[in-house]
């Protein structure tokens, strides 16, 4: 049942026989996450629950991960390809280990992940990937990563459902943007400075109980994983259930 | 590549000849068994014969879990006595919703694991944390190539630890854990109940045993009452970790149901009196 | 040079019974350094005396680990460990991510047995140059296991290949009573005195040529090299082979007497090709 080859007119591009219906390779499984650097550690937190459309699926399911070396990894969006993802990295890390025998530097580990995520260019890994950990000289860093590989060096970054809720948030209140010295009269832009790791919690956890308000998709518990050069530890705060 | 606005993007013909367009309005019904298939090879698309909810829940000693014996094709009830919840090793139980015959090549999978895992080993290594990730793994690896199985799985039992695990797995190889699960219908339909009795691992820790099988009947009940594609006959398996027990009662019935509304329903069909 | 009829390949059985390519190849295990190790309830040790071809040159590597669990010890044809190792931690991996669990010793070794049986049954190819101890701590406990280029694995509670081997099982064979209950520090001990025992007369321990690596219940596979085998050096009191003086100063002290009887042997197998890249 050859078709007619359609002529120069748009109207016969249209078909005859039902649009098929493909498989869905991809779901979204909600919840957000944020890292942000200090001077000499850095966060990554992530909100505890996973979703599938309107139903919860569990009210604590982790998704940040201290992958050794002193990193904390995250990949929110597709659950699957998430746990995937940090397999994949895990493995590879345990190479780097087998082959080099040192530890995996976070600009090393950023570039790595870039590789993985581009050699899925054209069946991408479907997450906004956040990497955290000292860098060389051991100040506090947060590579955030696209689906495909693309990435860049923060201060800060939030991921996730409820990214564009808590991002301009932490714009204001890590970079000050919008912010004016207060002795100059509104002439002079606040100085950035660093956060201590106290302002820094604070600071999480008022951007994930407001965007738990917001978002249907982000609450239950709220998981913080702190670097610094001592190594990393773990905080769990609860949040809204609704 | 061809540049005309047109067919733009398409093989050019003097290179590759006529366009296929058997290719690009390939439908998704399988012609593959007649004479002219000039079609690609496609893969499941919809589940055929299928199974409704797995429901589980955790309670201070153990995990509840049930599924009905019923496989339905469409609207026809076509199987009426189907073990959907599989004992797998000593340690571990799977409860497996969805399509039927990916179900059974999930137990044909299992099985051979099972019997893999009894060569080598004196004692049985084969936990119910093994179990998940290898599921989550085939579930993932599969919707990796386009051609899911059409399941949701809900794994229980012990880790090597002798610890409870309790975990669903999907077609799209998502996993997660929770005192309280359920796939399909059970979803929206039982979680609200399962989790008005556990809300979080605490809960779970002081309902027992007794009350857990209570909820889960429930819960039967009211899937029976409201899921069309559901039976009322279904295996009850309860896993005990005092006694590291795993035991899967058969054929039970759903029972004190109240159906005298049912007379009063009009509106629908033969208009009644 | 005496020319054997039935050493042509390795698939080729002699009118007595044997293969001597694979014999062949556990000659090359003898002509590589020696390598120890013993088991506790809750650890094993491996020990190894690494060589360098030359006064300028580095150490060889005589031991791998393969997963956190688990490492191997090598005596022969480095390059071929290489390949086994890598095979090995290919596994380990696979297990890690396809069951979430450690890969069983017992799984581990068989895998790496079934490799070398093919190369004895399959034409073409040739046996595996090297010996390995296999080290680990899985869910059934602390195992040590010797892998041979035959395809045969066994367990064992103490072990020893490698030159001059035969000197450190002796000493295991004596003391193989007290490694159960021994601690890792006394382990390390015992591993550390039989591999003294192996050394030729002018040679001693040192933090350059000593490789010691430990695996057990709540410790992960840890390798000690250079400085930081010191602290399991200073554990004895003569970094020198005190065991007896009458020992001849050459390599050859070859005379298994476990191997069974050798008198219906034919003509004894010639020497392991020389200049293979035998580990230096």
């Amino acid at each position: 049942m050859q078709k007619a080859i359609p002529s120069t007119e748009y109207a016969n591009e249209i078909r005859s026989e039902p649009i098929e219906h493909r498989f869905n390779p991809y779901s979204n499984n909600g919840g957000t996450i944020l890292g942000i650097a200090g001077e000499d550690f850095a966060v990554l937190a992530g909100d505890t629950r996973q979703t599938t459309g309107y139903s919860i699926n569990s009210r604590y399911e982790p998704k940040v991960f201290d992958v050794g070396d002193n990193l904390l990894l995250s990949a929110n969006g597709f659950a699957g390809d998430s746990t995937q993802l940090i397999k994949v990295f895990d493995n590879r890390l345990k190479w780097y280990h087998f082959n080099h025998d040192k530890k995996l530097a976070i600009s090393s580990a950023a570039r790595l992940i870039q590789h993985m995520l581009y050699g899925k260019r054209f069946f991408p890994y479907y997450v906004h990937t956040i990497l955290a950990g000292l860098d060389e000289d051991g100040k506090g860093a947060i590579y955030s990563f696209d689906p495909v590989g693309s990435y860049e060096r923060e201060q800060c970054r939030a991921g996730g459902s409820a990214a564009s809720l808590i991002m301009p948030f932490l714009d204001n209140q890590v970079n000050f943007k919008n912010q004016m010295d207060p002795e100059s009269n509104g002439t002079k832009k606040k100085e950035i400075r660093y956060l201590s790791l106290d302002e820094v919690i604070q600071l999480v956890r008022d951007a994930f109980s407001s965007a738990t308000e917001r978002h249907i998709e982000v609450g239950d518990g709220l998981e913080m994983l702190i670097v610094t050069k001592e190594g990393v530890r773990t905080e769990y705060f609860p949040l809204k259930r609704d | 590549m061809n540049h005309d606005p047109f067919h733009w993007g398409r093989p050019s013909q003097g290179t590759y000849g006529d366009y296929n367009y058997n290719i690009a309005h390939a439908s998704n019904v399988d012609k593959s068994n007649k004479s002219n298939s000039e079609f690609p090879k496609m893969h499941t698309q919809q589940p055929m014969i299928t199974g409704t909810s797995v429901i589980a829940i955790k309670y201070n000693d153990g995990i509840v879990m049930a599924a009905d014996n019923m496989g339905s094709y469409g609207s026809l009830l076509k199987l009426d006595d189907l073990q959907r919840i599989i004992p797998v090793g000593s340690n571990s139980v799977v409860g497996i919703s969805g399509d039927i015959s990916d179900f059974q090549y999930l137990e044909r999978l299992l099985d051979d694991l099972e019997v893999e895992d009894s060569y080598d080993m004196e004692n049985e290594n084969l936990k119910a944390n093994h179990l998940s990730e290898y599921l989550t793994r085939v579930m993932y690896n599969r919707r990796s190539k386009m051609n899911p199985l059409w399941n949701a799985i809900i794994v229980a039992g012990f880790d090597d630890n002798d610890e409870l695990v309790l975990k669903h797995v999907d077609l799209l190889g998502v996993a997660y854990s929770s005192p309280t699960l359920a796939t399909g219908f059970g979803n929206h339909l039982a979680i609200p109940l399962l989790r008005q009795k556990v809300e979080t691992e605490d809960d779970a820790a002081k309902l027992t045993k007794e009350e857990a099988i209570k909820t889960i009947k429930d819960c039967m009940k009211v899937l029976f009452y409201r899921d069309a594609r559901s039976w009322d006959k279904y295996s009850l398996c309860v896993i005990e970790k005092s006694t590291k027990s795993i035991k899967i009662e058969k054929d039970v019935k759903v029972e004190g149901m109240k159906w005298d509304f049912a007379q009063h329903i009009t509106g629908y069909g033969i208009p009644q009196q | 040079m005496f020319r054997n009829n039935y050493d042509n390949d390795a698939t080729t059985f002699s009118p007595t019974g044997r293969i001597f390519q694979i014999e062949y190849a556990i000659e090359a295990i003898k002509q590589g350094s020696a390598a120890v190790g013993l088991v506790s309830k809750t650890h094993v040790v491996l020990v190894a005396l690494k060589r360098n071809a030359e006064e300028l040159g580095s150490y060889q590597k005589k031991i791998i680990k393969v997963d956190n669990h688990m490492g191997i010890a090598l005596a022969g044809l480095a390059p071929d460990a290489r390949i086994l190792s890598n095979y090995l931690r290919q596994q380990a991996m696979s297990s890690k991510m396809v069951f979430n669990r450690p890969l069983s010793l017992s799984k581990a070794v068989h895998s790496i047995a079934d490799k070398a049986q093919e190369n004895t049954q399959s034409a073409g190819g040739r046996p595996y140059g090297v010996g390995l101890l296999v080290a680990g701590f899985d869910d059934s406990g602390a195992h040590l296991y010797e892998f041979l280029p035959s395809g045969s694995v066994l367990e064992y509670v103490g072990a020893a290949i490698g030159a001059r081997s035969q000197a450190a099982k002796t000493f295991l064979e004596r003391k193989f009573d007290e490694f159960p209950n021994a601690t890792k520090e006394q382990l390390i001990e015992f591993a550390l005195t039989a591999l003294r025992d192996t050394l030729a007369q002018d040679k001693e321990l040192t933090t350059a040529n000593t490789t010691v690596a430990i695996v057990g219940k709540d410790q992960d596979f840890t390798v000690y090299d250079d400085d930081n085998v010191e602290q399991w050096l200073n554990l004895l009191d003569s970094l020198t082979n005190t065991r007896s003086t009458n020992i001849k100063d050459e390599e050859d002290d070859d005379d298994d007497d476990d191997e069974g009887d050798n008198e219906n042997a034919e003509e004894a197998p010639a020497a392991a090709p020389e200049s293979m890249d035998i580990d230096p």
